[in-house]
């Protein structure tokens, strides 16, 4: 009837958690760096993204009405408030304030996810079944992950042109064109796998950040919920589009 | 099983004069403690229900030192947090008519005038302050449209004074409790220890000075000392086994404190309630209620026909006994527990009974939903309708629930003065422990009551005065407690050397079983012989045969029941003993013998006004001390709900 | 009479510095109409009887209140039965044969004891923090001196349910306490006694949660699937909201 079973993995607890303890000091945590803080942080930083995002699709969509008209947008984006400021001031303020939040985004994500692993550090026997559906943590983080390469993949290929044929003195509308060739299928599939990551990230992440804000309520949820996801995918549609057009030879 | 009759109790220290004004004297007579003196002052206080949770909080608050114990993980799980129906109070909010002269009325009535007249008023009383603290504390009462607070009726009362929050009244008090008592936890004043199991009293120079437990993870046996100890450690209701009690509810920290003297009032006095789900099979471990509050839109009936094995809704209306409605017609479903749970088993008696083994009644709502809509039924009674179907696999709303009375409060407990302070000086027991204000019979909605009337206003009052004298209090010896501590290790290791082949568990339902078939709904001198016939022979068995596995030095759930197990066999004896010698018939405790032609109990006024405070005798003979009790305001009368 | 025949995958600890293993009981004719924790009384009796150690489990009030119980079962904090606590579960949602895997709540912030019972102090440290209304007895104003509009009662009733029994923070895959600490603020908050401390309580919730080592909510939602109250994603919004905006 009884079998004693072999050992599985190990669950010592940490020890600073003995059950003799009652009372343990509240480390000193401020506003923004608790747990709730630095998902505050996430939620306004991911938005700063976001609003970015929209920018940055509508200009792309530019393509479609030619080269003069994408490259005119390219050399605006450098040329934006001057004479009253010298050129690529307004891009460099816009530039700094990405990189700060992609740099606290990445910040919070990853001291929230290394917390989360202490905090559960044993995994369950029984193969776990999500019961919300789940694949959110699991394709934040991971998606996220994805997200930066592509980041970087992105900026030397388009913004800064070494990964690009058409080379760092090329104009945008070219290093477009020839980036998304048809014979580099490859770097269009990229594109795309890392767009549909974006994509699964702000289904989550745009309501997420809406109740990390407080703002959600029962009532607002469920359309929430829709909402994200819906412009979730005109965001990935609109950004496919341009190398797809590209590929398939309609923008040449 | 003999007994020997004592001094009679004189002076149980309620004030003279005027009912109403006695309350206010006493609290005027009260010495107080300077703040400077509180602080050096200890109380220990065994229990964090509605009961020990406030009085903790409360004393904490008040600068006392307190250190406070439950058997728990978390004092929050107390067994309080479990009462359903909801809480009384004087209010009058309705102008229906109440008034605390009615409640006091109604609850001596109910008690079946075996209560005392100055602690039920000063019940009364205090009732008012309670529902004013707990919304304070922000306990989500139900409310009206208007904003303003929600009552119903409850069973024995003709007036709506009952407070309630959903179906889960004693969860939202506690929480309440809890969280006063969590502050102060926090300010410091009061030191919890949960999972600690209290194992004996300390009295030392005549006085309780403090209590052995056992820290029930690590095995550790400690000793804790203090100026004055209470007891709020519950009620004993799972003697029976089965009853609507937690599974941990126990007589441990009672009944060791009557070993070393505190009286036992009225151990017999056992209420059954009429709404329980009944018992499906042999593993059962615990009987759920169904809140009485059900009984105020059910109609409950049974076929009028013996064994008539029909589904209920083939049973046509004329061939159905709504058996309460026919007897009693005005007071119809809502007669007080003990009557309407006699009334089930006489009709299960007669073979009319429903369900499996024809143990069960009929709670039919069809009625309640054609009149009110089944949307209004579900807004009232969804989560208890849920809780039934969950339990049985059955839908209230398209059959009738099955009800069947189980074991649900027991009104005895040790006996207490007016101060809740018990025959051992500086041991005070308040809520279910002590047997003070239900008399043989509590009202629904009532315990609640008492227990936080205990714990916010009575006793901090009383132990203050206790304590004010405290200055000629000396040392505890250290030889009384050496010998507590001997005592409550040599009782583990009996317990762990016993070796045998059964389990504590097993023991338990056989005594339940006895307790249940011969002192429980309806109790003879048969029956009572027979039962004190068998509780020893199965004691005896139980220190030859109970096997406990592991050791003391860890957490050890076989040990901590077989503990609890055998100080269950000594009180079941002393139950049968106090329900023998109680040849009358009065509230829960009805003697076969002593009836009315209806079959209604018979009361003996002549013989049985008193309380029985039983006083522990080493040798096994119990010395009987009675309290008589007298009545100046609410004239005794034969009760009746016809 | 014949019942189901299960196999039982059990957590077995001896205490806190054990390493832990998973055992393996078959228990044979289990009623339907047994609750869990009854079929775990079964197997512990027989197991008692041979000598064997039962297995540690905390419960209480076995009918859905106290908060005590709680086990993941087959994955699942108090089983896939929704809106229910393990001992309400009931074998008829079994099947003849099954093999059944019992575990306890996994989190560091609720280390083992022994078996299946944890430590789940914590929470208690939470609500000392800040859960509750700071007032002495015998100071109340009369109840109905300040009327609570009905929804906002029946709205802080449904946080109040919580249980306190950590289901929560067994499911959540960041080990987050966040729904258990979000249904005391928004008890409490929604209520006009509870509006003079409900920045400090919120802030100093927040903070407790924080140092009793439980991770941060990434709004997951499996914590308010398996909270047998259903307490919902609204608390834990409400508890950003206090906690941001608090001064
Ligand atoms: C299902 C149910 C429903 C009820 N509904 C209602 C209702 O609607 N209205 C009403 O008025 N009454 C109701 N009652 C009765 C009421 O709930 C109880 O009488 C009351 O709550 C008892 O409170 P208490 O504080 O005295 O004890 P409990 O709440 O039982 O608390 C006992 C405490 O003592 C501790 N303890 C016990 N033994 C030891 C020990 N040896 N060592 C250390 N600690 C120990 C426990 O840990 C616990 O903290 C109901 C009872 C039940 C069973
Ligand atoms: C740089 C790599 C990135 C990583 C590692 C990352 C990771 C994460 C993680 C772990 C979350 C938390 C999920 C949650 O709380 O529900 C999150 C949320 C979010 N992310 Fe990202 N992300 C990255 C990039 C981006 C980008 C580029 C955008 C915008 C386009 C973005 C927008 C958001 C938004 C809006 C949220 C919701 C915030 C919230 O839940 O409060 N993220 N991200
Ligand atoms: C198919 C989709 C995309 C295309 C065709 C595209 C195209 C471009 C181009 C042409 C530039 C250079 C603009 C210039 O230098 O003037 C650029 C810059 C940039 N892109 Fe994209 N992009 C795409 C998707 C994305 C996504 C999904 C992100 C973010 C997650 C992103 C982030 C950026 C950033 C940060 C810059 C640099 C902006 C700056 O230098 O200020 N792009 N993109
Ligand atoms: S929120 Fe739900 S799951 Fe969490 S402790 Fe409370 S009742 Fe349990
Ligand atoms: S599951 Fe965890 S991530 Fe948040 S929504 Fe619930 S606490
Ligand atoms: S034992 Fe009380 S909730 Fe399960």
């Amino acid at each position: 009837m009884i079998d004693r079973g072999e050992a599985t993995d190990s669950v010592r607890p940490p020890a600073a958690h003995s059950p003799k303890k009652p009372t343990k000091p509240a480390a000193k945590t401020g506003r923004f760096t608790s747990t709730n803080g630095k998902k505050a942080v996430m939620a306004v930083t991911g938005a700063i993204m976001v609003l970015f995002l929209i920018g940055h699709v509508l200009g792309n969509l530019k393509v479609f009405s030619g080269a003069q008209s994408f490259n005119d947008y390219a050399e605006f984006l450098r040329t934006a408030g001057e004479p009253a400021v010298p050129r690529r001031t307004v891009l460099t303020l816009v530039e700094i304030v990405l990189v700060l939040a992609v740099g606290l985004h990445m910040w919070s994500a990853i001291s929230l996810a290394r917390r989360a692993a202490k905090a559960r550090p044993v995994k369950y026997a029984a193969k776990r079944k999500n019961q919300a559906g789940g694949y959110a943590t699991r394709t934040m983080r991971w998606g996220g992950v994805i997200i930066v390469l592509f980041l970087i993949w992105h900026l030397l290929d388009l913004t800064f042109g070494v990964a690009n044929p058409a080379g760092s003195a090329g104009l945008p509308y070219d290093r477009m064109v020839q980036g998304f060739a048809p014979e580099r299928w490859w770097v269009t599939l990229f594109y795309a796998v890392s767009l549909v990551m974006v994509g699964l990230h702000l289904r989550h992440g745009l309501w997420s950040a809406v109740q990390t804000l407080g703002l959600a309520s029962g009532r607002t949820r469920k359309g929430l919920q829709l909402a994200a996801a819906a412009f979730s995918l005109v965001l990935v549609i609109g950004f496919l589009a341009v190398p797809f057009a590209v590929m398939i030879g309609v923008v040449k | 099983m003999k007994y020997t009759v004592g001094e009679p109790i004189q002076d149980t220290k309620a004030p003279e004069g005027p009912v109403e004004d006695r309350w206010d004297k006493r609290r005027f007579s009260a010495k107080l403690v300077n703040p400077a003196n509180k602080r050096k002052l200890r109380v220990i206080v065994i229990g964090t229900g509605l009961a020990g949770g406030s009085a903790a909080a409360t004393l904490g608050e008040l600068g006392y030192q307190v250190t406070s114990f439950c058997y728990q993980d978390s004092p929050r799980r107390a067994h309080s947090i479990a009462a359903q129906g909801g809480i009384n109070a004087a209010k009058n909010y309705r102008g229906d008519g109440d008034s605390i002269y009615r409640l006091f009325y109604d609850t001596v009535k109910g008690g079946d005038f075996r209560s005392r007249e100055s602690n039920v008023y000063r019940l009364a009383q205090v009732s008012v302050n309670i529902i004013d603290q707990a919304v304070a504390q922000g306990v989500p009462f139900a409310r009206e449209y208007g904003g303003l607070l929600d009552t119903r009726s409850f069973g024995g009362a003709q007036v709506s004074r009952t407070f309630y929050a959903r179906g889960q009244t004693g969860q939202q008090l506690l929480l309440g409790a809890y969280q006063a008592l969590e502050r102060q936890i926090a300010a410091g004043t009061v030191t919890m220890h949960t999972r600690h199991e209290m194992l004996d009293l300390v009295v030392s120079d005549g006085r309780a000075r403090g209590v052995i437990v056992r820290d029930m993870v690590t095995g550790e046996i400690e000793t804790h000392l203090a100026d004055a100890v209470v007891l709020a450690s519950g009620g004993y209701g799972n003697v029976f086994f089965l009853s609507t009690n937690a599974k941990g509810c126990n007589t441990t920290a009672i009944w060791r404190a009557h070993r070393r003297g505190a009286y036992f009032g009225n151990p017999c006095y056992t209420q059954i309630h009429p709404t329980c789900i009944p018992v499906s099979g042999e593993y059962q471990s615990k009987l759920t209620l169904m809140s009485e509050s059900l009984r105020n839109d059910g109609r409950v009936w049974v076929p009028k026909l013996k064994g008539d094995s029909r589904p209920a809704s083939d049973i046509p209306e004329d061939e159905r006994d709504y058996y309460l409605e026919r007897i009693y017609p005005s007071f119809g479903n809502l007669v007080p527990r003990d009557i309407a749970s006699r009334a089930a088993k006489n009709v299960c008696d007669e073979g009319r009974g429903v369900g499996p083994g024809g143990l069960g009644v009929y709670l039919d709502f069809a009625d309640a939903i054609r009149r009110l809509g089944r949307d209004a039924v579900e807004k009232k009674y969804g989560n208890l309708f849920e809780m039934y179907e969950r339990i049985t696999g059955e839908n209230p709303y398209d059959q009738p629930m099955r009800i069947y009375p189980a074991v649900h409060y027991t009104m005895g407990g040790l006996w207490v003065d007016y101060d809740l302070q018990s025959t051992i000086p500086g041991l005070f027991v308040i809520g279910e422990a002590n047997f003070s204000d239900h008399g043989a019979n509590r009202l629904g909605a009532s315990a609640l009551m008492q227990g936080l009337a205990d714990g916010y206003f009575v006793l901090p009052t009383t132990v203050g005065d206790y304590l004010a004298g405290s200055g000629s209090f000396g040392e505890v010896a250290q030889e009384d407690v050496d010998e507590a501590v001997d005592q409550v290790r040599g009782k583990i290791q009996r317990l762990l050397a016993v070796q045998g082949d059964r389990s504590a568990d097993s023991f338990h339902r056989e005594l339940g079983k006895i307790m249940w078939d011969y002192c429980g709904m309806e109790r003879s001198e048969e029956s009572l012989r027979k039962a004190l016939e068998l509780i020893p022979a199965l004691r005896e068995e139980f220190w030859r045969r109970v096997k406990v596995t592991g050791t003391n030095e860890e957490l050890n759930q076989a040990l901590e029941r077989a503990g609890r197990v055998a100080d269950f066999f000594e009180l079941a004896e002393l139950m049968c003993l106090d329900a023998l010698h109680r040849t009358e018939s009065c509230g829960g405790h009805f003697r076969a013998e002593s009836q009315t032609e209806e079959g209604e109990a018979l009361r003996d006024d002549e013989n049985f006004a008193y309380v029985a405070a039983w006083e522990w005798n080493p040798d096994g003979t119990p010395v009987l001390h009675k309290e008589e009790l007298e009545y100046e305001y609410v004239k005794m009368t034969q009760r009746s709900y016809k | 009479m014949s019942g189901m025949n299960l196999t039982l995958r059990v957590w077995r600890q001896k205490g806190p510095d054990d390493e832990g293993r998973m055992a393996t009981y078959k228990v044979e004719d289990v009623s339907p109409d047994m609750s869990f924790l009854e079929m775990l009384d079964v197997l512990n009796d027989r197991l008692i009887v041979a000598g064997d150690e039962p297995i540690a489990f905390d419960h209480d009030c076995r009918e859905g209140i106290c908060g005590m119980c709680g086990m993941v079962i087959n994955g699942v904090a108090h089983g896939e039965q929704r809106a229910t606590t393990t001992c309400q579960l009931h074998m008829r949602h079994f099947k003849d044969g099954d093999t059944i895997t019992i575990e306890p709540w996994r989190a560091s912030a609720f280390p083992v004891v022994k078996d299946l019972v944890v430590d789940r102090s914590a929470f208690d440290r939470i609500i000392q923090a800040g859960g509750f209304i700071s007032v002495p007895a015998g100071s109340a104003p009369d109840a109905h001196s300040v009327p609570v509009p009905k929804d906002s009662a029946d709205a802080a009733f449904d946080a109040a349910t919580c249980i306190g029994c950590g289901a929560c923070v067994a499911a959540c895959p960041n080990g987050s306490a966040s729904l258990f600490t979000a249904a005391k603020i928004t008890h409490l908050g929604l209520l006009p006694q509870g509006q003079p401390e409900r920045d400090s309580r919120a802030k100093a919730m927040v903070e407790q949660m924080d140092a009793e080592g439980f991770g941060g909510c990434t709004n997951t939602g499996e914590c308010t699937v398996v909270c047998p109250k259903g307490i919902s994603l609204d608390a834990i919004a409400r508890m950003n909201r206090d906690y941001l905006s608090a001064k």
